[in-house]
């Protein structure tokens, strides 16, 4: 029972973050509440028996990805998002941008219901919590299966990297010409 | 309630107010040390030999002014060193400092003396290091400063180049240790080699510790690699703008945050509460031992070494320390495999 | 789950201490503010335009290699736990994984986006 208290907690602080997010004018506090909001998905991964993910959610999201973050939108000097922006971009861009935004916004909905539907055949997203067992989960466990059943997406991941990092300094060098 | 709960409370409320504590005494200490160095007297007119001098410090500090720039984002501005104080706080919960006791059978079963015993200790000591950074980015940011800004980008540039190598050591720990909690990996190295040398990670781990101390030093903004705070160039650096108790806490995270890289030092490469002559009930002062040495060495570089410049910073960072700590693990593995230890 | 709560505890007691001393201090201090005071400080002189300006595009550039490097080192802890069991496959694997980021690693230090001393950018 307690779990299940936690659980809505967390759930809640993560969801009330996030909507606050995008409500934010100053880019800024948005960073700080998408960091709330991934703290308390960190919660959620402590309450699944997950510590592992719930530490690396923190190490590599809010503590690597949002400083990112946090860095461009000093670096743009992004100070106050302002509305009127678009109005004064042409009509059509206008338009085709929020046709885009309505047209992704209803494809993340229909995803939506159906993970939540799908997922009641994955162990319900309201069931029980904390039934898998520790073992599984454990770092050690978590090393073994990467190495040997995940070895070649494991390697994988390094060309993605290798592609990133290629990105990043193309971009940020390309007025060095 | 059951005895191990308030047991429990009580082990989190004592590290709690050592902290506090650690900090007022570390305050002093600088100050002695740099003043033994540079043969004066320092803090003597405060109480005996100038001990009461912390606690002066704090009431003046208590009843100064508090100035805000009128152009500065008043929340972030209150925010940040709020923020840089409770990661100090947290990043010592997950740190043991005994070893697990009964307090004199007055316990059913003995309980780590730490105040979260959780099985992922060394990455949740990582995760809360990474969230320092924070605290120095927005008060940079939100003083509407040019000092504080450049200092505050200056010193997160910084921590997080070296947060890479601190964590590459950390990994050459674990695989030493073969596991994530730290009582574990501290236990590992009770007893000793030919009955003389201690089973200490710096002894297998030299170049590990050298490059953790180093990470640790730069991590927590300290001379040599005291850039945030560069008086010459930039005043202050990140807090230029704060006055009265918000300077305060940053001044006491600063401190705080010592002492836990000293105690996690102690604790991954110095054999943490084991050593000779005292039965393992009184480890923890084999462990404040150690910590102490440890700070005394910090203070120590900060009055003998002159600051780096910034460029000289950043590469040693990632062209010197990060590939040697990738060596090192590298090395570390061959030989755990090779010799099965 | 105990340990999770008591860093819970510690967080809140941390954040509880630091709010309370910055209300007492704003209680206990005076309040005089005067147009100077207010004014970000620049060695005595006016302050001049804003200080949010752009900034260098170079801790863009470090924070994504960070971002990434880090995320290598999210990867090491797995496999340091696990190399027991997996010998030298395991540590095979994981030079190939280094190789391939040296590669990155040393374009990166060829482009200059590791030099902060000379302006090249």
């Amino acid at each position: 029972m307690p779990d299940q208290i936690l659980f809505y907690l967390l759930g809640g602080l993560a969801v009330v973050a996030s909507v606050l997010v995008i409500g934010q004018r100053n880019p800024i506090h948005s960073v700080l509440l998408l960091i709330a909001s991934f703290a308390g998905l960190s919660g959620l991964y402590v309450l699944l028996q997950a510590p592992f993910v719930a530490v690396i959610q923190i190490i590599i999201y809010a503590g690597a990805i949002m400083v990112l973050f946090l860095f461009v939108v000093m670096l743009l000097n992004v100070g106050r998002e302002d509305t009127d922006v678009d109005e004064q971009s042409p009509v059509f861009v206008h338009r085709v941008s929020m046709r885009v935004g309505a047209l992704l916004a209803g494809l993340l909905v229909v995803e939506l219901v159906w993970a939540l539907a799908s997922a009641g055949t994955l162990g319900g997203v309201f069931g029980p919590m904390s039934q898998a067992p520790p073992a599984v989960t454990s770092v050690r466990t978590i090393g073994h299966a990467l190495f040997t059943d995940y070895a070649f997406a494991f390697e994988v991941t390094s060309i993605l990297i290798l592609v990133a990092m290629v990105g990043a300094v193309v971009l940020a060098r390309r007025e060095a010409k | 309630m059951s005895p191990t709960l308030i047991a429990q409370i009580v082990i989190l409320l004592f590290v709690f107010f050592m902290l506090l504590n650690s900090a007022a005494i570390m305050v002093y200490v600088e100050r002695k040390v740099a003043a033994l160095l540079q043969q004066r007297f320092g803090p003597y007119l405060t109480g005996p030999h100038g001990l009461l001098q912390p606690l002066a410090d704090v009431i003046k500090l208590m009843f100064k002014e508090e100035l805000r720039p009128k152009a500065a984002d008043a929340f972030l501005f209150t925010l940040a060193p709020v923020i840089s104080v409770t990661a100090a706080f947290a990043a010592f919960a997950v740190v043991p400092f005994g070893a697990s006791t009964t307090f004199f059978g007055l316990l059913d079963h003995p309980i780590p003396l730490q105040v979260a015993d959780v099985n992922v200790a060394v990455l949740v000591i990582f995760a809360i290091t990474s969230m320092g950074v924070y605290g120095i980015v927005l008060s940079g940011w939100s003083s509407n400063s040019k000092y504080a800004l450049l200092g505050g980008l200056r010193s997160s540039a910084q921590m997080i180049s070296y947060e890479l190598s601190y964590g590459m050591a950390l990994g050459a720990v674990l695989l030493l240790g073969n596991s994530l909690s730290l009582t574990e990996l501290v236990n590992g190295q009770a007893g000793y080699w030919f009955h003389v040398i201690p089973r200490w990670f710096v002894f297998l781990q030299p170049v590990g510790f050298v490059i953790f101390m180093i990470a640790g030093i730069a991590e927590t903004n300290r001379a040599p690699f005291d850039f945030p705070e560069a008086e010459q160039e930039l005043v202050a650096g990140y807090h230029t703008e704060y006055s009265s108790m918000r300077f305060a806490m940053f001044f006491m995270a600063e401190y705080i945050n010592m002492v836990t890289v000293s105690a996690v030092a102690t604790d991954l490469f110095l054999g943490g509460w084991h050593g000779p002559f005292l039965p393992a009930s009184l480890g923890w002062i084999w462990f404040l031992v150690k910590v102490g040495a440890l700070l005394f060495f910090y203070v120590w570089m900060r009055w003998t070494l002159p600051r780096y410049r910034y460029d000289q910073l950043m590469s040693f960072g990632w062209k010197v320390l990060l590939p040697i700590a990738a060596l090192n693990l590298l090395v570390t593995a061959a030989g755990v495999i090779y010799f099965g230890a | 789950m105990q340990g999770w709560l008591s860093i819970v505890l510690m967080i809140a007691l941390g954040a509880a201490f630091a709010v309370g001393s910055v209300v007492l201090s704003g209680l206990f201090g005076p309040r005089r503010p005067t147009p100077e005071k207010e004014a970000p400080y620049e060695c005595g002189v006016p302050p001049v335009g804003d200080a949010r300006e752009r900034m260098s595009v170079k801790f863009y550039l470090v924070a994504m290699i960070f971002l990434l490097f880090d995320i290598e080192v999210a990867f090491l802890y797995p496999w340091a736990l696990s190399l027991r069991d997996l010998g030298w496959t395991g540590f095979v694997q994981i030079v190939v994984f280094m190789l391939i980021l040296l590669a990155g690693y040393a374009y990166v230090w060829k482009k200059g986006a590791l030099d902060w001393g000379k302006e090249r950018a």
